[in-house]
C-alpha cells in the first residue's frame, strides 16, 4: 500500500542544535500512527515538517503522493488543503466566534453557499459535542471545549490527513478520554489519516494503530501497541511505565 | 572602543536587517494585492480609520489654534497680520497635516496592528492560517497596508480643515483678524499642489506605518513581554521613518 505520508532521510536543524536525524517514517491512509518521546525529541517539529510549516534541512517528505519540501507556498497550499491540524494549545482564531472559526476553511476556499456552511458548522459541532455553541467567543471555552472546536476546524474541510499536536495535553482524565474518541470516530466516520503526538501514554494505547517512539532525533521503535509493549529496548520501557533509570536521563538543561 | 565598535555594528547590522525585511514584506504584499478581498479592506478601513478620526482632530484643531497664537504677534510687529491664514494652511497642507496624523496613526493604528499580529504569532494563530491554506501576507498584511494607505489621506484632508478651522477661531477671536482677510490669504497664499502633495505624503506615511506594524507583528518573539517590545519598536520604527522619508518626499514634492 502506498503510504499516505512518507519522511526519508530527514534531518532537521535549528541553527546549530539538530532536532532530527535522517529521520525515515511512513505513515500508511486510514491508520492512526502515535508518535511517542521525551520532551525536546522533535515530535512537534515533525508534524510541522509534514505539513510545510518547517522545511528540512536535507530529506524528503511525500505527502498523498507528491513531494513537499521543495515546493513554494502557493503549491503547498493546495495539498494542505486535504489536512488538517490540532494545535497543542488549539491556536484559534479569538476574534472570531467558534462558528466562523469551524467555517475559515470553507469561506477561504470555497464558495458554498452561506445556508449550507451554516449546515456544516453545525454538523460538525454536533459531531465534537458542541452543539449550539456557534456564536459563542473562544475565551468564553474551557481548555476541552477549545480542542474539540479546534478539531471541528480541522475536519470541517474533509481532509484526508489531520495532524495532532499533544490533543490531550492539560486536559482531565475524562475529557483527554473524550477527545481520544473522537479522534478515532473521526478516522471512523471521514476515513482520515491520523498522526497523533502525545505524552500520553493511556491515549496512545487507546487510539493508536502503531506507535512510534522518538528518542535521539531519531524513531527508534514503531510497532503495533502489542508489539511496542512488548518491545525489549530498555528506553521503550522505560518511557511506557515511566520508570526512573539511567536510559533516559533528565535533562537539567536545553544544551544538554 | 571596541565595545563602542561592536554596538555600533550591532545596530547598524539591526538597522539593514530591517530594512531588508521591510522590503521584502513590501514586495510580498504587492504580489499579494491580486487576491485581495474588499470586505477586509473596508473592515480595517473603518476600524483602522475612522476610529483614529477623534484623536487626530483633536490633536490638529489644538495645534492649528497654538500656530496662530503664536505666529500672530510676530506677524504683526512685521505688519503682516494678514498673512495668517495663509502661514496656516500652507503649514497644514504641506507638513503638520500628513506628519501629525501620520504620528498619531503609528501610535494607534501602528501599535494595534502590531499587538494584534504578534498575539497572533504567539497563539500559532499565524500557524493555523497557513495549515488552512491561507496566506498570513494575503489575509492580514494586505487589508491592512491597502486601508492604510486609502484612509490616511482621507483623515488628513479632515484634519488640515479641523486644524485651520482651529486657527481660524483664534485669529478671528482672539488676535482679532478679519474672516474674510484670513480666507484670502489661504486662497493667496496656496496653491492645489500644497494641498495634493501632502495627500501623496500621508499615502506613502499609511503604507509605512501599515508595514512597520505588520512586520514587527509577525517577528514578535513568544509571550506578553515580546508582543509589548514588538509594539513599542513598531511605534518607534515607524516615526523615524515617517520623519526620514517626509523630509525626502517633501525636497521632490515641493521643489
Amino acid at each position: 500500500m502506498e503510504p499516505m505520508i512518507e519522511l526519508k532521510n530527514v534531518s532537521m536543524a535549528f541553527k546549530e542544535h539538530r532536532v532530527l536525524d535522517n529521520l525515515n517514517l511512513q505513515v500508511l491512509p486510514g491508520e492512526i500512527l502515535v508518535i511517542i518521546g521525551p520532551s525536546g525529541s522533535g515530535k512537534s517539529t515533525l508534524l510541522r515538517l509534514m505539513i510545510g510549516l518547517l522545511k528540512p534541512t536535507s530529506g524528503e517528505i511525500w505527502v498523498d503522493g507528491q513531494e513537499i519540501s521543495q515546493l513554494d507556498e502557493d503549491k503547498l497550499n493546495n495539498i494542505r488543503r486535504n489536512m488538517g491540524m490540532v494545535f497543542q494549545y488549539s491556536a484559534l482564531f479569538d476574534s472570531m466566534t467558534v462558528g466562523d472559526n469551524v467555517a475559515f476553511g470553507i469561506r477561504q476556499h470555497t464558495k458554498m453557499p452561506e445556508d449550507q456552511i451554516l449546515r456544516v458548522i453545525r454538523r460538525t459541532l454536533r459531531m465534537v459535542g458542541l452543539m449550539g455553541k456557534e456564536n459563542v467567543m473562544p475565551n468564553e471555552l474551557s481548555g476541552g471545549m477549545k480542542k474539540r472546536v479546534s478539531l471541528a476546524r480541522a475536519i470541517a474541510i474533509n481532509p484526508k490527513i489531520v495532524l495532532y499536536d499533544e490533543p490531550t495535553s492539560g486536559l482531565d482524565p475524562v475529557m483527554a478520554s473524550t477527545i481520544n474518541r473522537l479522534i478515532v470516530s473521526t478516522r471512523r466516520i471521514m476515513g482520515v489519516t491520523a498522526v497523533v503526538v502525545t505524552h500520553d501514554m493511556d491515549s496512545a494505547f487507546a487510539i493508536a494503530d502503531r506507535i512510534a517512539m522518538m528518542y535521539d532525533e531519531k524513531i527508534i521503535e514503531i510497532g503495533k501497541p502489542d508489539e511496542f509493549r512488548q518491545s525489549s529496548n530498555p528506553l521503550v520501557q522505560q518511557f511506557i511505565y515511566g520508570a526512573k533509570n539511567n536510559c533516559i536521563p533528565v535533562r537539567r538543561r536545553a544544551s544538554e | 572602543m571596541i565595545k563602542l565598535c561592536s554596538w555600533l555594528g550591532r545596530i547598524i547590522f539591526e538597522l539593514m536587517e530591517t530594512t531588508g525585511k521591510t522590503v521584502l514584506l513590501i514586495f510580498q504584499t504587492l504580489l499579494q494585492l491580486r487576491r485581495i478581498n474588499i470586505h477586509h479592506v473596508i473592515y480595517q478601513m473603518a476600524h483602522l480609520g475612522v476610529d483614529t478620526m477623534p484623536i487626530v482632530f483633536m490633536m490638529i484643531v489644538f495645534t492649528g489654534m497654538v500656530m496662530v497664537w503664536q505666529a500672530t504677534p510676530a506677524l504683526a510687529r512685521a505688519g503682516a497680520q494678514s498673512t495668517t491664514g495663509g502661514l496656516v494652511a500652507l503649514a497644514m497642507f504641506r507638513e503638520l497635516g500628513p506628519v501629525l496624523s501620520a504620528v498619531v496613526l503609528a501610535g494607534r493604528v501602528g501599535a494595534a496592528i502590531t499587538a494584534e499580529i504578534g498575539s497572533m504569532k504567539v497563539t500559532e494563530q499565524i500557524d493555523a492560517l497557513r495549515v488552512m491554506a491561507t496566506d498570513p501576507i494575503g489575509y492580514l498584511v494586505v487589508p491592512r497596508f491597502v486601508a492604510c494607505i486609502l484612509m490616511t489621506p482621507v483623515l488628513v484632508t479632515f484634519a488640515n480643515l479641523m486644524g485651520i478651522g482651529g486657527g481660524f477661531l483664534v485669529a478671528t477671536t482672539y488676535t482679532q483678524v478679519n474672516p474674510y482677510t484670513f480666507i484670502r490669504s489661504i486662497e493667496t497664499f496656496t496653491v492645489l499642489s500644497d494641498f495634493t502633495g501632502g495627500l501623496i505624503k500621508s499615502m506613502f506615511f499609511g503604507g509605512i506605518v501599515a508595514i512597520v506594524g505588520c512586520l514587527k507583528g509577525m517577528d514578535a518573539k513568544a509571550g506578553a513581554e515580546g508582543v509589548g517590545q514588538a509594539t513599542t519598536s513598531s511605534v518607534v520604527t515607524s516615526m523615524v521613518w515617517i520623519f526620514v522619508i517626509n523630509y525626502f518626499l517633501s525636497t521632490m514634492l515641493y521643489r
